[in-house]
This record gives C-alpha cells, structure tokens and sequence, in this order.
C-alpha cells in the first residue's frame, strides 16, 4: 500500500468508526428541534459533488449525477443549483468548522451556516468523499441541517454514514442510490431500496408471473403454469400474491403464498371469471370481479381464502379492476362501463356514493392508488385514438389536478406507485412488444427495466421487513 | 317280477314328469343291457338293474365359463359315473360343470343286474356380440365444428351483429346437428376482444360476448346445456396488426369443442 493509499485508508477507517456511532447515536434520539413532518414550504437541499481517491475518482462522475438525478426526482426538496456555492467545500465531518454566524467574508464554506444564509440559501448541507478501499468503492456520506438555531455540529448531523459497493458502474450507482434514499427518508420518503416489482412475461412462451428488484435486476419467474397467468396484485404486508390464471380453462383467481412459494386456498365462485383481486390493508379481505350473478363481471368483496361472499355492485355494465385505498380501507376506485367507453370510479367499499372521476372522454383505465391514498394514477386515451393510452395522476378529491405524465412515447399502461410515493413503475409498449418502465409522478427519469420477451403488469411491492 | 314291472313303471312315469317338466334330459329308458340270468344265490340289490329315477342339468344352457349345476338321483346302482371327466360319482349328488362348448353328459348306472344310461345336454351359447355403438370417426365431428364460424362484434359491444345473424343460424343448425349426433360433445364458446382496450375490461368484455352468443343459439332452440363460455379478452389474438381488419377479426365469438 502506498503511503497515500494508507493515510486515506486510516482516515476512511477512523470515520467509519466516527460515523457508526454517530449514526446510531442519531437513530436512538433523532434532534426534536428539526420540524419535518408538517412542513409546508419545500425544503432546499445542496448537495457537493464528491470526489474520491484512487480507482474510485473515475466513478464520481456517475456517482454524483445519479444523486442528483434521485433528489431532484423528489417533490419533497429543492436542490440548490451548483454554481451558487462557496468555492471551498467540506469533504468529510473534520473539515467543518463549528456553527458561529461568520463575519468573515466570503464565505469560506466549511462552515454551516455558510450554505444556510446567501446567495446558496440551503436549509441542508450533502456533502462527502468516495475512497477505493481493496477493490471495494466506500463512500462516506453526510447530511447536516445548516439552520443556525443548531448550536452544534453533532446536533445538525442527520446522516453519517459509510456505505460499500462493488467498484464499477453497478456497485457505484447502488450506493448513491443509497445515500440519495438516506436523505430522502430525512424528509419522510420511504426508501426503495429492497423494494420489488412484480409484472407478468411472456419470455417463456407463455404469461407467468415475475419479480425484480426495482431497478431491473435479478428477474426471477415466480409461476410456472404454461397457461395465462397475468393481473397480479400482493397483499399490503407483502406475503400474498393473487393473480388471474387460465388453470382450469376459464379465468379464475389464484392465491400464492410469497412466503412458501406454494399455492394457498382460494374458494373461486361458480362463474364464468373470477379475476382482479385487490387486498384491504389489513390484508384480511379482498375485492374482486365476478360474473358470480350471471350477468356482467360485478365487484364482489370477500374473505381471503374467497369465502363469505358480498355483492358490492349492482349495474348491467362491465364492472372491473377494484382498488382499495391503502391508506383508508374505506373507498374504492374502479373501472366501469356504467356511463359507456371504460372510465374511472370511485365510490364506498360498501357500494355507496359512486362517482365518476374521468371525465368521460376515451377510455379510462388501470387506476392505481398512490400510497398517500390522495392520488391514483391511471391509464387514459384521452385526446388519441382507441388503445393510445397515456399515464395520467390525479387527485382523486379534486380531478381537475390532473397531470400528464407520457406523451407520444408508445403506448403506456398499468401503472404502479413505488412505495416512496414519488416512482411509477408502468409499461410501455414502442414497437411490437411491452416493456417495464419506471419514471418519477411528474413523468421524469425514465428508465426501462426489461428487454426480454413482452413484459407488462408491473406491481411495485415495499422491501418486506 | 311283480316289484321289477313295478319299478320299472315308477321309473317311467318320473321320467314322464321329468320330461314334461323340462324337455332336455333324455334318458335312455329301459334296460340296455340284456336281462341278467336270474340266479338264486345272487343277491337280490346284483340281480336287478339301477333305476335313475333324474338326471338333469340347471340351466342347460349357459355363457361359456359360466356353471351348470348337474343333479341325478340313482337306485340300485353299484356304480354311477358320468363321463367327460366328471367321473365316478355317488348315487345322489349334483356337481357343477363348466363346459366351454355344448357338451352332453351321459351318466352310467351300473349293477349286476345290467347298467342304464341317461344323457343331459348343457348348450354353451356363444354370447351375442356386444352392441357396437355407432361407429364414429373424430373427423366427423370435428369438420362439423369446423364448419361453425365466428361472430365479430363492434368495439366495445357484446351484441349479435345484424350481419351476422345469417351466420348465427347457421352455426344454430350446426350446433343442433352435433349434439343430436354426439351426445357427449360439449361447445366452449370463447369470447375475444381486439388489443386496444385495457386487458383487464376486455376480459369482461370477452365474457359479454360469448355469454351474448350462447343466448342468441339458445333462442334458436340450441340446448343451452351443452355450451359453455369463456372469456379470452385479449390474450389470444388472431393477428397482431395494427389495422381496422385485424381488430375485426379478433373481436369474436369462437367455438371450440371437446368430448
């Protein structure tokens, strides 16, 4: 090891150490004097580009690009644009010079308060290194608060952390997705990491269900039923997965067990389908379409294993794709042909106060809620022919906030919220074959995650605890 | 010689009863044998001939493999045996026999005073051949099922098409021709929507559709018990262009058939 190499190692470790016990200290009493929750003014965020030692430098590029791809992805922050900042800038936490307002002028950026006040007005502070430690890409990375009511740096520490990855493309963007998901979950944004999208593929020859991790890697084929097995849904604690599938020449609901990997009982009614199940938040009961009435598919609820059947629809329309608020439990949105072309619904679980939230142009179809339970998403034709959908966002109690989030990119389907309330996963078919895509819910950064076979139905699923 | 005539007359009426009762046993009545010379030392039982007062066989006509139970009775015999491998037997008894084609067992009473013979044929009825059911080839009615053709629908609708109602009929009369002539034939129809709308809505669509379809044939007196449905939405395209004719095509109402 060369004496270079060796001093940044020993500093690298002593910070390890220093940041471990700081974070955990941090975890055990997290500062009562920072008011997030309830905030309504959109924080600002500057975050340092990072350099590092070594085979790691060619990395940090990418590194800080991608963390700021992630942050500026976020409705909760404001990033501070890069050319208002000191011209010096801390790298790690022994380059911080403690908290008094400075007189001196300019600002020499190694104090906090240099990036709270102007012109750089930021209300936190991003900053760290990266460091080749035996083949291994380490980066530290920290997160202050620069509020000057803060009288010491430890109290404005609220990220301190060292993270490790394979030094390359993939191990280097993994970790500033880490550290971009730290800070975020400062802000409450729930984490993707560990997070996973189920979709249906037909790469196999025949529709079955799969996973993968959120960004697209390790695909793995979860059924194996050489029939059609598509509409996937999992239950909010994430051990049950139900699809739709052709097992027994109709189309009948099938329960699985996430956890087993063996099929569960579900009691499916004497009908012509059975499809589209969706879980209560509890995950104790479902809803679901059924032609169990004889006439046109209804919306049934019931319990998990499909017994205690209750009718929740009445109409001579086509009544399908059930989802529950996952927030609430109580309401639901829908699909219904009751008013002509598909649109979307939304009304009680127990069938009351049914109101139409698409406007009844085109079709309206494939409702997802958002996690806040504010907000679906949703696939329209709006404004193109039949079959030319868009993804849509909208506030279910006030469908004049309306967002547009595809446009003249294929055609875009099935869309799904990522827990962090901020992604959706969706799929987009340009050219012959569909294709898993995720884009933030203002329509940015997007990024397709499969290539092979056609792929669609994407259910983004939470990182099981 | 009293007693003897007077056997003799016994015996002959029992076989008149016998032979009234069932007309196949035949004895041989009367002796066969010349009349032993009388002997005043033999004893009496040596010097008179055995009467078989029955020899018969229940039922006399059976399936091959299957039993006859064969019954005699027999007096005065110091020896009674009935031939094909039966063998010697007691003077009263019944045995069963299997024979595999029609057989006539002779049994032989004898004693010193001369043997009788007496016969029962059993008929070994060779078993009708086994109805043979129409014969039936599968092209038969799988070219009638090719015959039924698909109905088309108009985007988003589930109703018969005004022309398609010529098709609707003649599809009824198809129907109707194959469950007359297969009973055991049961009609799946598939409903099929084109790719544009949503997966989920068209599987209810699809549904509409076959349902739609089913009514219609069973307005025309096809029994509604033999066909099924099924919705495909539209998972099982006919073609995958993007083009008015294609979409046509795969918004249909599609038999299929199993037995």
């Amino acid at each position: 090891m060369k004496p270079r190499k060796l001093f940044s190692f020993l500093i690298a470790t002593a910070a390890i150490l220093a940041a471990g016990l700081s974070w955990r200290a941090l975890a055990q009493q997290p500062p009562t004097n920072i008011k997030i929750e309830g905030t309504s003014t959109v924080q600002t965020v500057a975050v340092t580009d990072f350099r590092a030692t070594g085979a790691a430098q060619q990395y940090m590029a990418l590194f800080n690009a991608t963390v700021t791809a992630d942050l500026g992805a976020s409705p909760l922050i404001k990033l501070v644009p890069k050319t208002l900042y000191p011209l010096q800038v801390p790298q790690s936490i022994n380059d911080l010079q403690a908290g008094a307002v400075p007189t001196a002028h300019p600002a020499s950026g190694l104090r906090l308060t240099d990036w709270g006040l102007a012109p750089v007005n930021a209300n936190y502070l991003g900053f760290g290194y990266g460091a080749e430690q035996g083949s291994q890409f380490v980066l530290f990375g920290y997160f202050y608060s620069t509020s000057n009511a803060i009288s010491t740096l430890q109290q404005a520490q609220l990220v301190a952390k060292p993270y490790t990855g394979t030094l390359d493309e993939d191990g280097v963007r993994r970790v500033a997705h880490q550290y971009a998901a730290d800070i975020l979950a400062v802000f409450g944004a729930k984490s993707l990491i560990g997070s996973r999208i189920i979709f249906v593929s037909d790469r196999t020859g025949s529709k079955e269900i799969w996973s993968m991790s959120y960004d697209g890697t390790d695909q793995r084929q979860i059924t194996r039923y050489n029939t059609i097995s598509t509409f996937p849904s999992v239950s909010p604690d994430g051990k049950k997965l139900a699809f739709t599938s052709w097992l027994r020449g109709r189309p009948e609901i099938v329960l699985f067990s996430l956890e087993s990997n063996r099929r569960l009982n579900f009691y499916n009614q004497q009908a012509s389908m059975n499809a589209f199940v969706d879980f209560t938040p509890d995950s104790k009961q479902v809803i679901f379409s059924s032609t169990a009435n004889g006439g046109a598919a209804q919306l049934f609820t019931a319990n998990i294993d499909g017994s205690g059947l209750r009718r929740v629809t009445a109409s001579n329309a086509i009544e399908v794709e059930p989802k529950i608020n996952p927030k609430t439990g109580a309401d639901i949105v829908w699909v219904s042909g009751r008013s002509g072309m598909p649109q979307i619904y939304r009304m009680h679980i127990d069938g009351a106060d049914a109101q139409r939230l698409s406007n009844g142009e085109g079709e309206a179809t494939n409702p997802a809620w958002a996690p806040n339970g504010q907000q679906i998403a949703f696939a329209w034709t709006k404004g193109f022919e039949p079959g030319n959908y868009n993804i849509f966002v909208m506030d279910v109690t006030d469908s004049s906030k309306l967002v547009q989030l595809t446009n003249n990119e294929g055609r875009n389907e099935n869309p799904s919220w990522a827990p962090d309330n901020v992604h959706i996963a969706y799929a987009s078919k340009r050219g012959r074959s569909s294709q898993i895509w995720t884009m933030t819910a203002d329509g940015k950064d997007k990024k397709q995650l499969t290539t092979q076979g056609s792929n669609e139905k994407p259910v983004w699923v939470a990182a099981s605890q | 010689m009293m007693k003897r005539n007077v056997g003799i007359a016994l015996a002959v009426i029992a076989l008149a009863i016998t032979g009234a009762c069932k007309s196949k046993p035949k004895v041989t009545a009367g002796p066969t044998a010349p009349l032993p010379q009388q002997s005043g030392n033999a004893p009496q039982a040596s010097s008179t001939a055995p009467v078989i007062s029955f020899f018969t066989a229940e039922p006399t006509t059976i399936e091959s493999g299957q039993p006859s139970s064969l019954r005699w009775a027999v007096t005065g015999a110091t020896n009674v045996v009935i031939d094909h491998s039966v063998g010697q037997v007691s003077p009263n008894g019944r045995r069963a026999v299997y024979p595999t084609e029609t057989t006539t067992y002779t049994l032989t009473a004898a004693s010193a005073g001369g043997q009788q013979t007496a016969s029962v044929t059993v008929t070994v009825a060779t078993p009708p051949p086994p109805v043979q059911p129409p014969v039936v080839s599968k092209q038969t009615w799988q070219e009638l099922i090719a015959q039924l053709q698909d109905l088309h629908f108009e985007y988003d609708k589930s109703d018969v098409r005004q022309e398609d109602q010529a098709t609707l009929s003649a599809d009824a009369n198809t129907l109707k021709t194959i469950f007359v002539n297969f009973p055991n034939i049961v009609v799946t129809i598939e409903g099929h929507c084109d790719e544009r709308g949503s997966a989920e809505y068209n599987i209810g669509l699809g549904d509409r559709r076959a349902s739609a379809t089913k009514d219609a044939l069973i307005s025309l007196g096809v029994p509604g018990d033999k066909l099924k449905t099924v919705s495909f939405g539209k998972e099982r395209p006919l073609c995958t262009d993007a083009t008015e004719d294609c979409y046509l095509q795969n918004r249909r109402a599609h038999f299929n058939a199993a037995q």
